[in-house]
């Protein structure tokens, strides 16, 4: 490895550690993926600090390119933080949809409620 | 119930045809996010109108309405479209089916009206059908109907569990209703021409009306749902 690539790896690594970092800090991170991002950016840097923990994993895994390990650890984990968005977007959206739900129906009851109070003859349930 | 999504043209006459045909009856509007004047209209017409705040697709607005019902102690609910599509003064029938199911399905293609789809979409349809009939266990002709009655055991699983996905508000709600243990019915009834919009023909949409049945098909005989072992 040239010694640029070196320097190139290790500072887009501490730029992503910081960028991590900095976005906890602002709370736009929350939870599990807080401590996610974390400890990916984290691993992320000593992959690029130290290429030789990169070899000896690839070398104990059977992998002879490191480089090809490394594509195949990453795209993984990759799809494993789409595939944990989607099934929490699922989720929301299954909440927001109640939520949605029982506004209108609120809003129903609500209006129902201020016509019994301006006009007590007719505010009785529709049944 | 009525699940209108900007039908301030039809949604009065509709109202008023409800009324014509079943005096006494609670009307329900449920209003799917619209930007025209249909709560207005409906409210007008003398409805009760739930407005959903935004868009959710027609299970939204039927669970809504499930809810509402189930609240308030309803033990019938009929479902009706909008646009005028469906004849209220099929209701009765519907009712008189509801005594032997949980819930009855207005049918086209059952022999009464001369409504017809021809053509690849006809061809789609009546695959969904075939299949929806083998399992629900008993005889379907459309099943993708939105002239429905549903009565108290549906009532109750529908105000917890109506899919708001594309067609899930008719093929999975069936196929819900038949993992509980209700049984379904059917009605022939006869059905308008839609006032305004034009169903496509195409082979090509025919195949993929087809496509999304049969996903939203597979989706729901896939799916685990948390009652599955309740008894109802």
């Amino acid at each position: 490895m040239t010694h640029s690539a070196y320097i190139l790896g290790v500072a887009a690594a501490i730029a992503v550690v910081s960028l991590v970092v900095e976005l906890l800090r602002r709370r736009h991170l929350r939870g599990k993926y807080a401590v996610l991002w974390l400890g990916l950016s984290l691993v992320s840097l000593a992959f690029a600090a130290a290429p030789r923990l990169l070899e000896v994993l690839s070398s104990a895994a059977g992998v002879q390119t490191p480089a090809n390990f490394l594509f195949f650890v990453a795209i993984l984990t990759m799809l494993a933080v789409i595939m944990q968005l989607s099934y929490e977007s699922g989720v929301t959206e299954e909440e927001t949809r109640t939520l949605a739900e029982e506004v209108a129906l609120l809003r129903l009851e609500l209006e129902r409620v201020e016509r019994a109070q301006n006009d007590p003859s007719h505010g009785d349930e529709p049944r | 119930m009525i699940p209108a999504w900007n039908e301030a043209a039809s949604v009065a006459t509709v109202i008023a045809e409800v009324r014509a045909a079943m005096a006494g009856v609670d009307v329900l509007v449920v209003d799917d996010g619209s930007w025209d004047r249909t709560s207005e209209v409906a409210k007008a017409a003398g409805a009760q109108v739930a407005r959903l705040p935004y868009n959710l697709g027609v299970g939204g607005a039927m669970r809504t309405g499930f809810r509402y019902a189930r609240r308030h102690g309803y033990d019938v609910v009929v479902q009706i479209d909008a646009d005028g599509q469906h004849d209220p003064t099929f209701v009765p029938q519907l009712l008189e089916a509801l005594t032997h199911s949980d819930i009855v399905i207005g049918a086209r293609f059952a022999g009464v009206g001369d409504y017809r789809v021809t053509g690849p979409r006809g061809w789609a349809m009546r695959v969904l059908s075939r299949t929806m009939s083998l399992i629900v266990g008993t005889r379907i002709t459309d099943a993708t109907s939105g002239f429905r009655a549903a009565g108290p055991r549906a009532i109750g699983v529908f105000a917890t569990h109506y899919p708001a996905e594309y067609l899930g508000d008719t093929v999975e709600s069936l196929v819900i209703a038949r993992r509980v243990g209700l049984t379904v019915g059917q009605v022939p009834v006869a059905m308008r021409a839609r006032s305004a919009g034009r169903a496509s023909q195409g082979v090509l949409s025919a195949s993929l009306y087809l496509g999304r049945a049969a996903a939203a098909l597979l989706l729901a005989l896939v799916r685990r749902w948390p009652y599955e072992e309740e008894q109802l």
